[in-house]
């Protein structure tokens, strides 16, 4: 009792200084550094070239794009105030920002979007980036401040494919972008502006004090490269760095300690990928839906969620981000039931003969090979769990682990194998023509598990063509019941993100989108700052 | 003796050529692209976008093809640019040798600085207690994995203790420091990793100067020193260190290309910017120019490093003469 009066007054207490705060016209101090770190280093700052997630994160910074997703996975203005599409959907026209000006000092224009639109379809740019800006027809300049696109067809990812970072037409026109020192001395409109990068060292940002949405809080932005993992933890446990991504082990074991709940703050949200197991669909033995359902229930995925991630996951029943609008909640999971497994794979024919628990058809042992890439212990220990559960309902499973290089054009574009364990990362728009749609099984292309559906490919062309988001949902919707359905893949589960940041940072929000889409808001008091020099 | 050294140098370039030819095959045989890195995985590059980086790169090109545009360049001391940065690899690859050669060198000063003391004392006192913990001390040394013992140090001195940075080489404020604050700095980061690496090192020194000295003291002349009535730090130090010292020498001469070649564990662990993650990095996204480049300095290093060791032979002992 006594405990929850004070609380209260605790409560009172606080809620009563915010609101003198908040009259006394209370402001975030600026200033200190956030010092992240990563294992990985950038390769190149110029973001139409930049396909790795050290590159991205940075560029990110630097540069804005026409476009942005906010916290809820939303469409919202962020170089272009606003957009119209036309009624057939072959137009887009963006009205851009006016008085934005890049690091140097030039105004942004139209022109600067045109530039960066006519690099991403240049063939002499490699950039990986060129897909979606191939199906533009016509890229017009109205007036400094508007552009308008022309489509061939209704392309409803386009517009969020315009989340891509402008960059600017007066430093980068006529140079070679393959080879050029703006790579690593960059110039762009966003939050913070580039300041210098020692190689295998560290990249430092400083705040862009005229940044259109406002001066951010925090001066510096420093980005660390420690390779080893293990060193990474113990920089953080130094308070080397700030700001770093845990594995589920140290985020339930190793960061559960007094120092770790008094210096930083841990979040976990689904991050933007899952895991899954893909079958050889011109393997007879897959080609039978009967088996890959049968799989489905003979696989425990809360017992790899609790054995891989340590319970900081969940499981995956479909292509889409968990807490995005394409989403289907109303798709849940099976429960894990051997005894239906082993029903179904009766009723497909699949026989234990000779008693020796595998089961037999035709002759034929039931015994294939999940291969996956090397480095990756969480894949490793799934395929180790599965092997179990699958041999208990009579399934003889065996593992391959090949280096990522080898593995992907020896195996997985030559189709030399049964099953492979592999995650798919996935952007904001659900769009998924290439993985699913039946036309994209030549050597090289996504839908190497060679699935085809002619309902599916149907509903992917329709959510191409569709702007409205509600009627796009439902399609959507549809395609995550089909493939649930149908088991193309064995949908395993959605990792956590685990990002971990030093306590003194304040003004986190988490949403769907995860944290640090309002990175410009977070602040340190001026008291616990302490990068000061 | 000049010609001799001519004569060596002009040997030396169908070797090198023979192990660049070697080399570049198995490099591009091995499976994998380029351009998997970048563009594997990822739905939005398309199958087209992929085969334009195949062709700006030249890898659509026949092996030998490639082969001979690659050494045509490496005439005119153009290493090419990487795949991964566009950078030209030399510039790559100068940036990360000062700090590699810095580590090595200070280590192998070390080494010595502790070795050759530990050597001979333990040469003087053979079979006595303290030559045998000496021995223990310094297997100890060799033995102790790199990975583990830099981790334990880190906690300890960088963590618990909160002496000395964690890793990296420079102080996030670097920039801002003065000239002996940065001396400071750069030292306070080098320790660990000095360290580290000496204390693996010491066990090679010290047992081949123990061996050496162990033989030179059973040599006529030493009885001889000794019979003459010398005293017995004359002995040792006048007539036995310097005639055991002569094949460390050579020693330094075979350790030259060691001296730029990092060793990618230890330089991930301390996060050191050095030639050995430049060569891991370089081989795990296939980027064939650096690693090329990385390659032919460090086959030329060798093969240099062993003609000095030759020519170090014969200016140290005056029994050998080449012709």
């Amino acid at each position: 009792m006594d405990m929850l009066i004070n609380k209260k007054t605790v409560f009172t207490k606080t809620a009563f200084l915010f609101f003198i705060l908040v009259l006394l016209g209370f402001r975030p101090d600026y200033g200190d550094s956030i010092v992240a770190g990563s294992i990985g280093e950038p390769r190149t700052l110029i973001p139409i070239l930049a396909s790795d997630s050290a590159s991205g994160a940075i560029c990110g910074l630097i540069y804005n794009g026409l476009v942005k997703y906010d916290k809820d996975l939303k469409l919202v203005s962020d170089l272009a105030e606003n957009w119209e599409v036309s009624e057939d959907g072959l137009e887009i026209t963006f009205y851009l920002r006016k008085n934005v000006r890049w690091h140097d000092g030039e105004l942004f224009t139209a022109r600067d979007v045109e530039f960066t639109y006519k690099s991403l379809i240049d063939p002499d740019v490699p950039t990986p980036y060129s897909g979606d800006f191939k199906m533009v027809k016509q890229f017009e300049v109205m007036d400094d401040y508007t552009a308008r696109v022309i489509y061939r067809e209704p392309f409803s990812p386009g517009l969020s494919s315009w989340g891509m970072n402008i960059m600017p037409r007066h430093l980068l026109e006529g140079e070679d972008l393959i080879n050029t020192k703006f790579s690593r001395d960059p110039i762009g409109t966003g939050a913070y502006k580039f300041k210098l990068w020692k190689t295998g060292e560290r990249v430092e940002l400083v705040s862009n004090h005229d940044y259109f949405e406002g001066r951010p809080y925090i001066n510096r932005y420093i980005y660390r490269i420690i390779p080893d993992q293990a060193t990474l933890f113990l920089e953080l446990r130094a308070e080397g760095v700030d700001y770093i991504s845990l594995t589920p082990l140290q985020a339930s074991r190793q960061t559960t300690n007094r120092f770790f709940n008094e210096n930083f703050q841990k979040f976990n949200f689904p991050s933007f990928g899952y895991t899954y197991m893909g079958y050889n669909l011109k393997d007879p033995r897959f080609q039978d839906i009967k088996v890959r359902q049968a799989i489905n229930y003979a696989v425990d995925k809360q017992e790899i969620i609790r054995g891989v991630l340590l319970g900081l996951g969940r499981i995956s029943t479909g292509p889409f981000i968990p807490e995005s609008w394409a989403y289907n909640k109303d798709v849940k999971p099976l429960e894990y039931d051997p005894d239906k497994a082993r029903l179904l794979l009766q009723e497909a024919g699949w026989k234990d003969k000779d008693g020796d628990g595998i089961l037999e058809k035709d002759g034929m042992k039931f015994s294939f090979t999940i291969i996956t890439n090397q480095g990756n212990e969480q894949r490793k220990m799934t395929i180790e769990i599965m092997q179990r559960r699958l041999k208990q309902v009579g399934i003889d499973v065996k593992i391959k682990i090949i280096e990522w290089s080898a593995f992907v054009s020896e195996f997985i574009n030559k189709r030399r194998f049964d099953a492979v364990l592999l995650g798919w990362g996935l952007g904001q728009d659900p769009d998924m023509y290439d993985i699913w749609h039946s036309s994209k099984t030549k050597e090289g292309e996504f839908n190497f598990v060679s699935y085809s559906n002619s309902e599916i490919d149907k509903l992917l062309l329709d959510g191409r063509e569709t702007f409205d988001q509600k009627e796009r949902a439902g399609i959507y919707h549809r395609i995550h019941e089909i493939l649930y359905e149908e088991q193309p893949y064995l949908f395993l589960y959605v990792p956590d993100s685990l990002p971990i940041i030093h306590r003194r940072f304040k003004g986190i929000e988490v949403g769907a989108i995860g944290i640090g889409h309002d990175f410009i808001k977070w602040h340190v008091p001026r008291d616990e700052q302490r990068y000061t020099r | 003796m000049l010609k001799y050294v001519f004569r060596r140098l002009i040997g030396l370039i169908p070797f090198l050529l023979g192990i660049t030819i070697i080399t570049f095959a198995v490099i591009h045989l091995a499976p994998g692209k380029p351009t998997d890195m970048e563009t594997q995985f990822n739905p939005k590059v398309s199958m087209e976008a992929r085969e334009r980086m195949m062709t700006l790169y030249g890898l659509d090109k026949p092996l030998h093809i490639q082969y001979a545009d690659w050494l045509g360049r490496l005439l005119r001391l153009d290493f090419g640019i990487s795949f991964v940065d566009s950078r030209p690899v030399i510039t790559k690859i100068l940036e990360r040798i000062p700090v590699t050669l810095g580590i090595n060198l200070a280590s192998i000063i070390l080494i010595l600085l502790i070795g050759i003391p530990i050597g001979v004392s333990s040469a003087v006192r053979e079979g006595s207690f303290y030559d045998r913990s000496m021995t223990v001390f310094v297997f100890v040394g060799f033995a102790i994995p790199t990975f583990w013992l830099s981790l334990i140090l880190m906690d300890l001195v960088g963590v618990r203790w909160g002496i000395l940075p964690v890793s990296g080489i420079k102080s996030l404020e670097f920039e801002k420091f003065g000239f002996f604050e940065k001396i400071l700095d750069i030292a306070r980061h080098l320790v660990l990793p000095v360290f580290v690496s000496a204390f693996g090192g010491l066990a090679g020194i010290s047992r081949y100067m123990r061996s050496n000295m162990t033989n030179v003291l059973r040599q006529d002349y030493i009885r001889t020193a000794r019979a003459k009535g010398l005293r017995e730090k004359d002995v040792i130090y006048k007539h036995g260190f310097k005639n055991a010292l002569l094949p460390v020498v050579t020693i330094l001469g075979l350790s030259v290309p060691g001296l730029i070649g990092g060793s990618v564990i230890f330089e991930s662990i301390f996060s050191i910017p050095g030639m050995g993650r430049l060569f891991y990095e370089s081989v795990m996204t296939r980027d064939y120019p650096v690693i090329m480049g990385v390659l032919v300095i460090g086959a030329s290093l060798t093969l240099l490093g062993n003609l000095l060791a030759d020519i170090s032979y014969a200016a140290v002992d005056p029994r050998i003469k080449y012709e």
